[in-house]
């Protein structure tokens, strides 16, 4: 069964777009990163998968279970971490905590004072004097005290700092080693490269490209690095060329037997040929709006 | 039982201190009233010579040199406007406070349904309503006791039975604006109390405004009529409740079924 089924999902906020015709499938157990800066519909495809928005067209599927005719069952079941956190004014992070657990009807107290020790976060502090960082840690243990199936994290890093995003993640693949299927939203490329297996691009409210996080950031391009100089002109398969006297830098997925001849005619004092990480991907295809 | 819970911790304050200030504005009055008795033959007759303005306090029908009639015109203003301010406040502040301090992901991210939330906010509400008119009412008979006057009880418990239905109504048509608010609520609900409140005024001013009364819930909480009939006017009352209802129901669909 998969975590996430979403199929053709399109929601519109009066006339403007939100999200068209999305389409992602997340298996259960995996580690998911859903990536776009920001306004590309990635709030709203997560705010439409937990009830909180009415979708115009298409569904969504938790865990086989309908996200709008079965919403409590369906969030049941998720542990969410919003993007932006706002807490009741007057309370202390142990009452917030302890009002997240009744609401699901669950005793969550050990789980809650191990995960705040962890993160070292003071239960006593009222939340309104809380910086964003505390509040963000009292989100993130409420998202995780019930002991969840699917987390759904929404920038789950902004506003925590290196050494907590280190624990942060550290937990996060725990419960990903004991079964809970986690779905990541983030512009920071390099912590969805690092923490997910599979990932998927939204751009203008659809999505542009999926699939393994090694197969986005292969794609068969290559980054070609030049110390000296050649004619690239008669290669096909070369994109985002920048080429500097003495130096060529470009991302190649043409033929490989194509590229040794040319660098064999050329002044190549070095070369390196790497592949783009999933930065690069993701900057041709917002910056180029291309495919790779 | 959660969300009932949460919501009396989050009104505790306000609660305590608008039930504090009525209740002790009312014991004030009470406790004046021996002193101001012996005068009030000649304070009668300045109300009872102001024109509009005694007719529209009701002043022309009622002796306030007595208890009940000094308690349903002076207690009555003060538990009336004072009441129906809670009241409006706490309807139309207790489903819009979720999208204005934006606590609303918090809330409906848990499994919780819609119409749970509804039902056990209305039920804080209606609770902490219920319990201010009742920590008012017994303070008052003390105070009445403490003065040496015997408790009319017949009037008193008319009184403050019919600003509770007035609170009932008003929170009830606040509840149901509350579903449709996104921002600041509180300038909306105070404006209808005192719109209603003078809507009174106005009524009774004038026989071609009687109608009013139809609208307002102040139409049934006239002291002067309840003193002088000795029951509640069940055709405003029925209007009133109605239109709870009405308010109640619509916070119901706008909130729970047409999100």
């Amino acid at each position: 069964m998969n975590a996430i089924q979403i199929d053709d999902l399109t929601k519109y906020y009066g006339k403007v777009r939100g999200i068209e015709h999305i389409n992602l499938t997340v298996r259960q157990g995996a580690s998911y990163g859903f990536i776009g800066p920001n306004g590309a519909g990635k709030s709203t495809t997560i705010r439409t998968l937990l009830g909180l928005l009415h979708p115009n067209g298409g569904k969504a599927q938790i865990f086989g279970l309908d996200t709008v005719k079965d919403r409590e069952k369906v969030l049941a079941r998720v542990g969410y971490l919003p993007s932006e956190v706002s807490f009741y004014p007057g309370m202390r992070v142990k009452d917030v905590l302890k009002l997240s657990a009744d609401l699901r009807r669950r005793d969550c107290r050990k789980t809650s004072v191990r995960l705040c020790e962890r993160l070292k976060l003071d239960m006593t502090r009222k939340v309104e004097e809380l910086s964003f960082g505390n509040r963000k840690k009292t989100a993130i243990v409420c998202a995780l005290q019930h002991e969840p199936e699917l987390l759904i994290f929404d920038e789950p890093t902004s506003g925590l700092d290196p050494l907590m995003q280190r624990e942060f993640f550290e937990i996060l693949k725990e419960r990903n080693k004991e079964g809970a299927t986690l779905f990541l939203s983030s512009h920071v490329l390099s912590e969805v490269q690092l923490n997910c297996t599979d990932a998927a691009m939204i751009k203008d409210g659809a999505i542009i490209t999926k699939g393994s996080v090694a197969e986005l950031a292969g794609t068969g391009t290559k980054r070609v690095s030049i110390r000296g100089s050649v004619d690239c002109s008669s290669l096909t398969g070369v994109k985002d060329l920048h080429s500097t006297p003495g130096h060529v830098d470009f991302l190649y997925s043409g033929d490989g037997n194509a590229l040794l001849r040319t660098l064999s005619v050329g002044e190549v004092l070095d070369f390196t040929v790497t592949e783009p990480d999933l930065e690069e991907v993701f900057l041709h295809y917002y910056e180029k709006g291309g495919e790779l | 039982m959660t969300i009932l819970k949460h919501e009396l911790r989050q009104g505790k304050t306000a609660f305590l201190v608008w039930t504090a200030a009525i209740a002790l504005l009312l014991m004030i009055c009470i406790f004046i009233f021996p002193e101001m008795k012996g005068d009030m033959d000649a304070i009668g007759e300045i109300f009872a010579s102001m024109g509009s303005f005694t007719a529209a306090f009701g002043m022309d029908r009622l002796n306030i040199g007595t208890l009940p009639g000094f308690y349903a015109i002076e207690c009555g203003n003060i538990l009336g406007l004072g009441g129906a301010l809670f009241a409006s406040l706490a309807g139309i502040s207790i489903l819009s406070k979720e999208e204005k301090d934006k606590t609303a992901e918090f809330l409906l991210t848990h499994p919780v349904s819609r119409t749970r939330i509804v039902t056990e906010k209305l039920a804080a509400i209606l609770a902490e309503v219920t319990a201010m008119n009742l920590v008012i009412l017994a303070l008052s008979l003390l105070s009445m006791r403490l003065i040496g006057e015997g408790i009319p009880w017949k009037e008193v418990l008319l009184v403050h039975g019919a600003y509770f239905l007035l609170q009932l109504e008003l929170m009830g048509i606040c509840f149901g604006i509350s579903a449709f608010l996104h921002r600041g609520s509180a300038g909306i609900g105070l404006g209808l109390a005192v719109m209603m409140y003078f809507l009174n005024l106005i009524a009774n001013m004038t026989e071609h405004a009687k109608f009013l009364k139809f609208i307002t819930p102040f139409g049934y909480c006239e002291g002067a009529s309840l003193i002088a009939d000795g029951v509640l006017n069940t055709g405003y009352i029925a209007v009133g409740m109605l239109l709870a209802c009405i308010g109640i129901a619509a916070a119901y669909w706008k909130y729970a079924v047409s999100w």
